[in-house]
């Protein structure tokens, strides 16, 4: 089985406190992986550390795919350790990952999140929040946006394109010129999702992506997670407190207490693990 | 003792005295950073105004007749407290408490307002030239050879370096042994939690401006007496300076602030003396550029856990 | 009832007031030659005391009239303005075309400078207005703008025209150098240190004298010349042909003034077309995108030191613009054009117009630089009453007086 995502032995350590530590586990193209586990259990701090948002005090990230492999925590850049720097490629790494790296290159890598408090550009329209998320691949040249070129004309017509294509996908189409803080919060947890998707990631993170919907919208939101694999091939990484969601859309489960791993499994397997059960689930 | 040796520990008497200056107001720059999290741009105004009334009281109680010199300053002393304390905690709460919800930018820039206010108030009601004084402490010791080149340490150096040790100490008590002094802690590590267990963080953040102020009106004191002569635009280049102290020596860490002042005190004292009186400025502010972006914890800081 | 609870605060304000004048305004240090003398001043102190004691009396009907006036009601919103802008802008350039030939060569040569602000204005705005990065050391990059042309004239010769894009791309690199280490910083640390970058350009100019003349400055400037028709009663190089004997006229001295008005017009003019193609583009989304929230944008991909040093660096070249305009007018500069206070004002003019508003950079820009001239004799008020307009604008209206909205591209239905 091929892998797309390949965490190893991933620890994060906040001054005294060691929030996550000896975390393994892998996640193949076009699977759905969740990560269940009571609250404090360090799901979220694992999704930082993914997305780039945490640089992890231990361990390796990388995300396979296409031909290159690209490991997540080096391309953060900004600290150079000089231990790591000891054979000159290294250390050119280190210098060019230094001055260029940053977290923004864990989403250019192809990894795509969602936020469990939402963060979506409130003041600015919905289709404009889509836009903004082509950015990395309209012509952002200064000269041809001056002059206003066919080219350039062009590649802002297309982004409009696409951008209707995902809001229809979403049914967000008629809210397009609408801002984005205005919409209702199950609305704008679809847009920040379909915000994700125009990026074409190979990976997809979602933070909690049912917390405060209803069982219909969370019906509708398996159909839509299921819809993307499937039409879209992405793979998809979730945290989530919803059982029900978790259970029926998954393909294997990571269980995590206090900062550890506790077991990964189909979720048959999980759901039967007495240790799960102890540590959280209680019921099914 | 060879000249040169001589010469370098002037300069180490001439770099602890300023840096003892630049820690007086550092302190109030990274206390208020510590617990608002905003740079207090006016905080360099605050110490001018101090070294103001300083100069004005001494110039009274000069003429009064008061001979004694250890009652005149602390006379001095505590009247500029008075009226430094004042202005942090009237400055607080007009130009910066409004905007405590708003977006970044907008009490950055009511500081700078206030700052750029608050120099040209002094300047319209005291002049924009330079105001001087008699020199109330004159005279010191002088070390080497003579005929040769003699270090000279002045009463009114070592003065300073007494004073800003007993503030410094009485900071230190009161902040780790009184109770506004826990609550002062408690709110500099976080302020929501403090606030829901009843400090009133409100009034903590005032006494923190007040104590800012405080030691910047010592720090003024003695500035108008150790140079004689000050203007409305000192506040200017030593608030950036003493901030770059307070970022040096770690922002939010009062000992920090001591340490970063003394440093900058001594750099900025040897590059006068070594590379060239004009471009002293010019290193302290290159030696603020770097240490932001090289170790904007500063010294004494925790590296910030490497959020990216 | 509530004026009586009210009348023990009323009485410790106002004596806090007291204690907080005395020192400055009511007591000032004599000096007769040898003598030393203090004088006391009890009148503003009284003022003082007063204003405040009545202000905190009727506190409560004051706060009431003020908020029966609404003033921000007078004001349009940013809907409103955005109709009326392109008829609004036609008129004014429309005026302003014309009325430089009949007005009064000192009220022209005020609307000049009142339009190098404008330039200073708008290349600020940018950067703290769209970007919301706060750059309080803006005028180092004027002070590129006008010595690279200074320096570029002295050393070889050049003439205006020929130095402008050489001005302008030296300030953008200093932009792009500046900005690349120091854009990674949180706000107030990027703030201090782009005053402390201010700072040292201003110290740098001041000392290096062989290369900068020092507080001497530069002179001898030349002024730009029309199609190299210079504004001159003679020509300054053998073969030279000035204005005047071109056309045929008399030669007169108010030409060049109207000349410059003109020329710093079609400037402001090709930078509003400028800044209004790029809030269009990609990039004025982004830079939206970016002040509202950062991380967001990091997590779609955005290089958030990349769009702020484009920011920066567009910023920055605007501000050479300026500046080689304001050499060119001057005919001479030194050192002293270009301090701390330089950068407040143009602070203070995008704070009272507007972040991200050009229509209200502009009018604050023009009140800024018209009404101290107007008004002579509050001349040493001018300093003061910025610092206060900016704490005031921050209270009551921090998105300025004029905000505008974004012009945004909109999904065909």
């Amino acid at each position: 089985m091929s892998v797309l995502l390949q965490v190893s032995n991933l620890s994060m350590r906040f001054g005294g406190l060691l929030a996550v530590a000896g975390v393994e586990f892998s996640v193949a193209p076009g699977e759905i992986f969740a990560i269940i586990g009571p609250n404090g259990a360090g799901k979220t701090t694992v999704f930082n550390c993914i997305s780039g948002f945490y640089r992890p005090t231990a361990g390796r990230i990388v995300l396979h795919g296409g031909d290159k492999s690209i490991d997540l925590i080096k391309v953060l850049g900004g600290s150079l350790r000089w231990r790591n720097c000891v054979r000159p490629k290294q250390l050119a790494e280190g210098i060019y990952y230094w001055f260029f790296g940053g977290a923004f290159r864990v989403a250019r890598a192809g990894l795509a999140r969602t936020f469990q408090n939402l963060r979506l550009f409130r003041n600015m329209t919905v289709v404009e929040n889509m836009l903004i998320a082509q950015h990395t691949r309209l012509r952002t040249g200064l000269l041809p946006g001056l002059f206003q070129t066919p080219a350039y004309r062009d590649a802002e017509r297309q982004a409009l394109e696409q951008a209707a294509f995902w809001l229809d996908k979403v049914g967000l189409l008629p809210y397009a010129n609408r801002e984005a803080g205005t919409l209702a919060y199950g609305q704008q947890r679809r847009l920040e999702i379909a915000r994700c998707m125009i990026t074409r990631p190979k990976l997809l993170l979602l933070d909690e992506p049912a917390a405060g919907l209803n069982p219909q919208e969370t019906r509708e939101l398996d159909r839509l997670i299921m819809e993307l694999r499937a039409e879209h091939g992405v793979s998809v990484l979730l945290i989530e407190h919803d059982m029900s969601l978790v259970m029926s859309i998954s393909d294997r489960i990571l269980v995590m207490e206090h900062g550890r791993p506790v077991t990964i499994g189909t979720p048959p397997e999980i759901r039967a693990d007495p240790r799960v059960i102890k540590a959280y689930l209680g019921e099914a | 003792m060879s000249t040169t040796f001589l010469g370098f520990i002037q300069q180490v008497i001439n770099g602890l005295t300023l840096g003892s200056i630049y820690a007086l107001i550092a302190i109030g720059y990274t206390m208020v950073y510590g617990i608002i999290g905003m740079i207090n741009f006016a905080h360099g105004e605050i110490y001018m105004i101090g070294s103001y009334v300083g100069v004005l009281v001494l110039t009274a109680l000069t003429l009064l007749g008061l001979q004694s010199v250890p009652l005149m300053l602390l006379l001095t002393l505590v009247v500029s407290i008075l009226v430094t304390s004042a202005y942090g905690w009237t400055v607080e709460r007009l130009a910066y408490r409004p905007l405590r919800g708003s977006p970044r930018l907008a009490p950055l820039i009511s500081a700078i307002g206030m700052s750029i206010f608050l120099q040209n108030y002094v300047m319209l009601g005291q002049g924009a030239r330079d105001i001087s004084m008699q020199p109330l402490i004159a005279g010191g010791w002088r070390f080497g050879a003579e005929g040769g080149f003699q270090v000279y340490l002045s009463y009114m150096q070592v003065l300073i370096a007494v004073v800003t040790v007993i503030f410094m100490a009485l900071l230190t008590l009161y902040i780790s042994r009184s109770r506004m002094g826990r609550a002062c802690r408690a709110c500099a590590e976080d302020r929501e939690m403090a606030n829901l267990l009843g400090i009133d963080t409100d009034r903590v953040i005032s006494l923190t401006f007040v104590l800012g102020a405080a030691l910047a009106a010592v720090a003024g004191v003695l500035v108008g007496l150790y140079y004689g002569k000050i203007n409305p635009f000192i506040g200017f280049v030593a608030g950036i300076k003493a901030f770059t102290a307070a970022v040096l020596g770690g922002i939010g860490s009062i000992p920090g602030a001591m340490l970063g002042g003394i440093v900058l005190g001594l750099t900025e004292s040897f590059a006068s003396a070594y590379l060239s009186t004009q471009y002293k400025d010019v290193v302290a502010f290159g030696l603020l550029v770097l240490v932001l972006l090289f170790r904007p914890t500063g010294l004494l800081g925790k590296p910030d856990v490497e959020k990216v | 009832m509530t004026l009586k609870r009210r009348l023990p605060e009323a009485l410790s304000m106002s004596l806090l007031t007291a204690l907080l004048t005395l020192p400055v305004l009511g007591v000032h240090l004599q000096v007769e030659g040898l003598k030393v003398a203090l004088q006391g001043d009890a009148r503003p102190v009284c003022i003082a005391m007063t204003a405040v004691f009545l202000a905190r009396l009727f506190q409560e009907p004051l706060k009431q009239a003020y908020s029966w006036l609404n003033l921000g009601r007078l004001l349009p919103g940013p809907q409103r303005l955005a109709t009326y802008r392109t008829p609004l802008l036609t008129l004014l350039v429309g005026a302003a075309l014309i009325w430089p030939f009949f007005a009064s060569r000192g009220a022209v040569d005020v609307a000049t400078l009142s339009l190098i602000y404008v330039m200073l204005g708008l290349g600020l705005n940018i950067v703290v207005g769209y970007a919301g990065l706060l750059d309080l050391g803006y005028v180092a990059f004027y002070a590129v703008g006008a010595y690279s042309y200074a320096l570029l004239a002295q050393n070889f010769g050049l003439g205006f025209w020929e130095c402008l894009p050489v001005s302008v791309a030296m300030t953008a690199t200093a932009g792009c150098l500046l900005g690349f280490p120091v854009l990674r910083l949180r706000g107030d640390y990027l703030a201090i240190v782009t005053l402390g970058f201010g700072e040292i350009v201003y110290l740098l100019l001041n000392n290096l004298d062989s290369l900068t003349g020092g507080p001497d400055g530069v002179k001898n400037i030349p002024k730009p010349t029309f199609f190299g028709l210079e504004f001159a009663r003679e020509p300054s190089t053998p073969g030279g042909v000035t204005f005047h004997r071109f056309f045929g006229l008399d030669y007169r001295g108010g030409d060049v003034v109207i000349f410059l008005f003109l020329l710093a017009l079609v400037l402001v003019l090709f930078i509003l077309f400028v800044i209004d193609r790029l809030i269009r583009m990609p990039i004025g989304r982004a830079w939206e995108a970016l002040r509202e929230d950062e991380l967001a944008c990091v997590s779609l991909g955005l290089n958030p030191t990349v769009i702020k040093l484009s920011a920066f660096t567009l910023g920055a070249s605007f501000g050479g613009f300026a500046g080689a305009f304001f050499a060119a007018r001057q005919g001479f500069i030194n050192p002293e054009s270009f301090t701390f206070i330089e950068s407040a004002i143009v602070l203070a003019i995008v704070v009272l117009g507007g972040m991200g508003s050009q229509i209200g950079v502009i009018l604050a820009a023009v009140a800024l630089t018209v009404l101290p001239e107007v008004a002579r004799q509050f001349q040493e008020y001018r300093m003061l009453a910025f610092g206060l307009v900016m704490i005031l604008m921050m209270i009551w209206r921090p998105q300025g007086l004029l905000p505008a909205s974004r012009p945004r591209l909109e999904l065909p239905q």
